[in-house]
C-alpha cells in the first residue's frame, strides 16, 4: 500500500492554477524530498497531505484512506512557531500538546503521560531542556521540539515543512540526521520538505520535485536530470554535478539549486500587506 | 427645488455651526486618512484606538487644573504613547502593554470624574468629555485645529520612505542607516496629534472610525501605496461630509427638532463602504512603487 | 490593634448585606477575567478584551430604549460582536476588524442615547460600574454563572492552547482555527457580560489584562499564569472594595490602578531574574520567531 498516493489532482484558487494532474504514489518507508522554489505549490500539496485543502479534481490517498483533517496517523512538523522569551510554556507542555492537544478539557499528569512525553523528549535530544521556556530556546532547539511533538502519536508518516528554512547549515545537517535516524529505526514514511536537494542527498530515497504546478517522483539520478527539469520549468535547465553536489544552471546565468527564485520570469519584490 | 431640500435641508451652508463643522471634518478627515493607512500596515489599530479613548483622561485633567481641554488631550496622547513604545519591545507585548496603559489611563480618568464632582456641582462635565460632538466645538479652536492636522500630514511627509522601509523591513532599514527609532517615535507623535485633534473635535469614536475605516476599505481595494492614501483620503471625506450633511437633515427626523448623531451616520456610511470593498476581489499586497 | 483593624476595614465591611454581595460577585468576576485574560495574553488580543466590553455598553443602551433588561441587551451585543470577529478574523488585518466592530457598536450607541433622549442612570451606571449595589439574586446569578464559564474554560483549555501556540499544528490534527476563534471572542463576550455591570465598561478589561498579563511575567508553565493571574485579580478586587469602601473613591480607578502595580512589579521581577548572572535565559533567537 501507497503511504501518500496522489491520482489526477488539480488545485486552482479562482482562474489561479497551482497544482496540475499531480500524480504520484510515496511507497511506505520511503524517505522522499519534497523539492521545489518558493511558489511551486509544496505548500499546497502539504495542506491536501493533511486534509486541510480538498482538490479540485483527482483524489489525495492517505495510508488507504481519502485524506481528512486530523489524522493522528500523520505527524506534522510545521515550519517553525511564534514564541517570546515570557511565554510561559516550557519545552515539556509544548511537546505534550502533540499527545492530546486537540481534545477537550485538561489533561491529567499522570505517569504514563510523562513517560511518553520523556521518551519523544530523549528521542530528538530535547531532554536536556526540557522544562525552559520555549521563547528561550535557539531554531534548531525549537524545531527537535516540534518533530518530538509530532512523533508522541507515533504516526505513520511524518511531514515536515521545511525545518530547514530558518536553521544555520550546522543546525540543518543536524536535523536531517535525526530524522535519518528515526526513519531507519522505525520504518515511518518521511516527506521532508526543502528548496535545495543538496543537504538531503545523502539519505533521500526518492525526491519528489515541484515547479510550476507540476510534480516528478522518482530517485535523485532519475528526476534531477537536465531533461527532465527543463521538461518541468519550461525552459532550458542544465544541471551539472561537482563534487557530489548538484547545480543548476538556467540561461546564461549560474542559479544554485534551491535559488530557483533567481530565474528570469521572478517576481517583483513585493511590501507584505499583513506585517 | 423641492426635492434638494429634502436632501440637503434648508440652510445647511449658512449655518456658522455646519460651517465649522464641515471644515474642521474635513481637517480631520483627511489626516485620519492619511495616518489610518500606515496605522494598519503597522498593526497599531488598537493603538490608534486607545489614543483617541485616553483623551477623556486628558480632557478631565484639564478641567481639574484649569487649562484648554487640547492641551489635555495632547498631553494624555504623548504620555500614553511614550509609554507604550517603552514597555513594549514586542509584538504581543505591544498590544497588552497598549491594553494595560490605557486600562490605567481609563482608571485616572474615573478618578479625575470622581474628583471634578467632588469640587463642581455640573454634572454636564462627564458627558461631554466622554460624547464630544462636532456641531458643538468653539469656532476659536478651528484654526488650532486645522493646523495640528496638517502638522501631521507634514510629519508623515516628511518620513514617508524610511517610515515605509523600516515598517517592512526594519533591518534593512538599519543597515541603510534609517534611524528606525527615531522614524518610529516621529510618527508616533503624528499619530498623537492626529489622533487627538479628532478625537477633541469628533469625540474618541469618530477618531476611531475615521482613524481605521477608510484606510482598511482602501488597503482592500488597491495595489500602489501612493493610491491606497488617496482613496482613503476621498472615503474619508465623503464619509465625513456625508456623516454632517445627513446629521444636519436628522433634525426634522422622528424624534422631532432633537436630531441624530452624526458618529451614528459617519459610521454607518463607513461600514456600507467596507462592505462594498469587501465585495472586490482580495487584493493580497499593497505594492510599494 | 482594633483600632488598626478598623482603620483598614471600616465598620460594615464584612456585615452589611451589600458589602458582602460585593465580596462575592467580585471574586467571582475575578477567577472568570483572569482565566479568560490568559488567553487574551496568550493570543496578544488586548484590544478583544477591551472593544467588547466597552461596544456591549451600546446593547444596554438600546435595550433601554426598547425597555427591556439593560443587562441583556449588554449580553446580546457582546456576543454579536464576537461573532463578528471570531468569524471576520482572517480575513483582515490585525486588529482592523476588532475596530470596526467596536465604532460600529458604538455608533448605534450614540444613536440609542439621542434618540432616546432620556437621562438614562441604569444605562450610565453600566459605563461605570457599580460594585456596592448589587442585589441578593444578582450576587447568586453572578456566581453560578462565574463557575459554569470556569467549566467552559476548562474544557476548551487544550484545543484552544494548542491552536494559540502551535496553530499549523493544530489545523493539522483537525482544530478548526475559526472555531477557536470564535470560541476565545465569545469567552471575552460572556465574561464581559458579567464582568460589566460590576465595575462597569470602561474598566471591565482592566481585570482582563493586567492581572493576566503580571502573572505572565511570573510563571513558567501555563498552569503557574493562570494561578498567578487568579491571584493577581482577587488581590485586585478585594484591595480595591477595601479602599473604595473606606473613601469612596471609583472602583474602576481602584481596579485598574491595584492591576498596574501588580503588572510594573511582576516586570520588574523579571527583569531582575533575567539580569541575575548564571540565568541568561535571554537567547536573542529571531529565527524561530516566525509571524503567522
Amino acid at each position: 500500500m501507497a503511504a501518500v498516493q496522489f491520482d489526477q489532482v488539480d488545485v486552482a484558487f479562482g482562474r489561479h492554477v497551482v497544482l496540475r494532474q499531480l500524480q504520484f504514489d510515496v511507497p511506505e518507508g520511503a524517505f522522499v524530498g519534497v523539492i521545489g522554489p518558493n511558489g511551486a505549490g509544496k505548500t499546497t500539496m502539504i495542506r491536501l497531505v493533511l486534509g486541510l485543502l480538498r482538490p479540485n479534481s483527482g483524489s489525495v490517498t492517505v495510508l488507504g484512506q481519502p485524506a481528512g483533517r486530523g489524522g493522528r496517523q500523520i505527524g506534522y512538523v510545521p515550519q517553525s512557531f511564534a514564541a517570546e522569551p515570557d511565554l510561559p510554556l516550557r519545552a515539556r507542555d509544548l511537546v505534550g500538546l502533540g499527545l492530546d492537544g486537540e481534545k477537550w478539557g485538561f489533561a491529567l499528569p499522570t505517569k504514563d503521560r510523562r513517560r511518553r512525553i520523556d521518551a519523544c523528549l530523549e528521542r530528538v535530544g530535547a531532554l536536556g531542556y526540557a522544562e525552559e521556556a520555549v521563547g528561550t530556546l535557539s531554531g534548531g532547539e525549537r524545531q527537535r521540539l516540534l518533530i518530538a511533538q509530532a512523533l508522541l502519536t507515533s504516526p505513520r508518516i511524518l511531514l515536515l515543512d521545511e525545518p530547514l528554512a530558518n536553521l544555520d547549515i550546522r543546525s540543518g545537517h543536524d536535523i536531517i540526521r535525526l530524522i535519518s535516524e528515526i526513519a531507519s529505526e522505525t520504518r515511518i514514511t518521511v516527506l521532508f520538505v526543502a528548496h535545495d536537494v543538496n543537504p538531503l542527498l545523502g539519505v533521500l530515497d526518492q525526491v519528489l520535485y515541484i515547479a510550476q504546478g507540476r510534480a516528478v517522483l522518482g530517485s535523485v539520478e532519475q528526476v534531477v536530470r537536465s531533461e527532465v527539469l527543463s521538461e518541468l520549468y519550461g525552459q532550458p535547465v542544465e544541471v551539472v554535478r561537482v563534487q557530489g553536489r548538484i547545480l543548476v544552471f538556467a540561461g546564461d546565468e549560474m542559479v544554485p539549486l534551491g535559488h530557483e527564485e533567481l530565474l528570469p520570469h521572478g517576481r517583483p519584490r513585493s511590501l507584505p500587506a499583513e506585517p | 427645488m423641492g426635492w434638494l431640500n429634502y436632501l440637503i435641508a434648508p440652510g445647511f451652508l449658512q449655518t456658522s455651526q455646519v460651517r465649522s463643522a464641515l471644515i474642521l471634518g474635513t481637517a480631520v478627515a483627511v489626516c485620519s486618512a492619511v495616518m489610518g493607512v500606515f496605522v494598519i500596515i503597522r498593526g497599531q489599530a488598537f493603538l490608534g484606538h486607545a489614543l483617541g479613548d485616553v483623551g477623556s483622561t486628558g480632557a478631565s485633567g484639564a478641567v481639574l487644573v484649569g487649562v484648554q481641554a487640547i492641551w489635555g488631550f495632547l498631553g494624555a496622547g504623548l504620555i500614553a504613547g511614550a509609554s507604550v513604545d517603552v514597555l513594549s519591545r514586542r509584538a504581543r507585548e505591544r498590544d497588552v502593554a497598549t491594553g494595560v496603559v490605557l486600562s490605567a489611563m481609563l482608571g485616572l480618568s474615573a478618578l479625575f470624574i470622581y474628583l471634578i464632582g467632588q469640587v463642581s456641582t455640573s454634572t454636564g462635565v462627564t458627558q461631554e468629555i466622554l460624547f464630544g460632538s462636532v456641531f458643538t466645538v468653539n469656532p476659536d479652536l478651528v484654526l488650532p485645529m486645522v493646523g495640528l492636522a496638517l502638522a501631521a500630514v507634514v510629519v508623515v511627509g516628511f518620513v514617508y520612505r524610511p517610515l515605509l522601509l523600516s515598517t517592512v523591513n526594519p533591518d534593512g532599514a538599519r543597515s541603510r542607516g534609517v534611524p528606525v527609532g527615531l522614524v518610529s517615535f516621529a510618527f508616533l507623535v503624528a499619530m498623537v496629534a492626529a489622533v487627538e485633534q479628532s478625537a477633541l473635535v469628533m469625540g474618541a469614536l469618530l477618531s476611531t472610525a475615521l482613524l481605521i475605516g477608510p484606510a482598511a476599505t482602501a488597503i482592500h481595494v488597491t495595489r500602489r501605496l501612493g493610491m491606497t492614501i488617496a482613496v482613503s483620503v476621498v472615503l474619508a471625506l465623503v464619509d465625513t461630509w456625508l456623516g454632517i450633511l445627513l446629521a444636519y437633515d436628522s433634525f426634522n427626523w422622528p424624534p422631532a427638532g432633537r436630531g441624530w448623531p452624526v458618529s451614528f451616520f459617519v459610521v454607518a456610511v463607513m461600514v456600507v463602504a467596507y462592505s462594498l470593498g469587501q465585495a472586490v476581489p482580495r487584493t493580497s499586497t499593497v505594492r510599494a512603487e | 490593634m482594633a483600632s488598626i483593624w478598623n482603620t483598614i476595614f471600616a465598620p460594615g465591611l464584612f456585615s452589611y448585606s451589600f458589602v458582602v454581595h460585593a465580596w462575592v460577585a467580585a471574586t467571582a468576576i475575578a477567577v472568570l477575567a483572569a482565566l479568560v485574560g490568559f488567553f487574551v495574553n496568550l493570543r496578544g488580543e488586548a484590544f478583544v478584551a477591551h472593544a467588547v466590553p466597552r461596544g456591549a455598553f451600546a446593547g444596554a443602551a438600546g435595550a433601554f430604549l426598547i425597555g427591556v433588561n439593560s443587562i441583556l441587551g449588554l449580553s446580546v451585543f457582546a456576543i454579536l460582536m464576537a461573532l463578528g470577529m471570531g468569524l471576520m478574523r482572517r480575513r483582515s488585518h490585525n486588529g482592523v476588524i476588532t475596530a470596526l466592530a467596536l465604532v460600529t457598536a458604538l455608533g448605534l450607541g450614540d444613536l440609542f442615547l439621542t434618540v432616546g433622549n432620556t437621562y438614562a442612570p441604569e444605562v450610565f451606571a453600566l459605563l461605570f460600574g457599580q460594585l456596592l449595589g448589587i442585589s441578593g439574586s444578582e450576587m447568586v446569578a453572578i456566581a453560578v454563572l462565574s463557575v459554569c464559564l470556569v467549566g467552559v474554560i476548562a474544557v476548551v483549555y487544550r484545543p484552544l492552547l494548542l491552536a494559540s501556540t502551535v496553530p499549523d499544528f493544530a489545523a493539522a490534527r483537525g482544530v478548526s482555527l475559526t472555531a477557536m476563534n470564535v470560541t476565545f471572542t465569545l469567552l471575552v463576550a460572556l465574561a464581559a457580560s458579567l464582568t460589566v455591570p460590576v465595575v462597569g465598561a470602561l474598566l471591565a478589561f482592566s481585570l482582563m489584562i493586567g492581572p493576566a498579563a503580571a502573572g505572565w511575567y511570573l510563571a513558567k508553565t501555563p498552569w503557574g499564569a493562570m494561578l498567578y493571574s487568579v491571584g493577581i485579580a482577587l488581590g485586585t478586587v478585594w484591595v480595591a472594595i477595601v479602599i473604595g469602601y473606606d473613601s469612596s473613591l471609583p472602583i474602576g480607578f481602584l481596579v485598574a490602578g491595584v492591576s498596574l502595580l501588580a503588572y510594573m512589579v511582576a516586570r520588574a521581577i523579571n527583569w531582575f531574574r533575567r539580569r541575575r548572572p548564571g540565568e541568561a535565559a535571554v537567547v536573542p533567537t529571531g529565527s524561530g520567531a516566525v509571524a503567522r
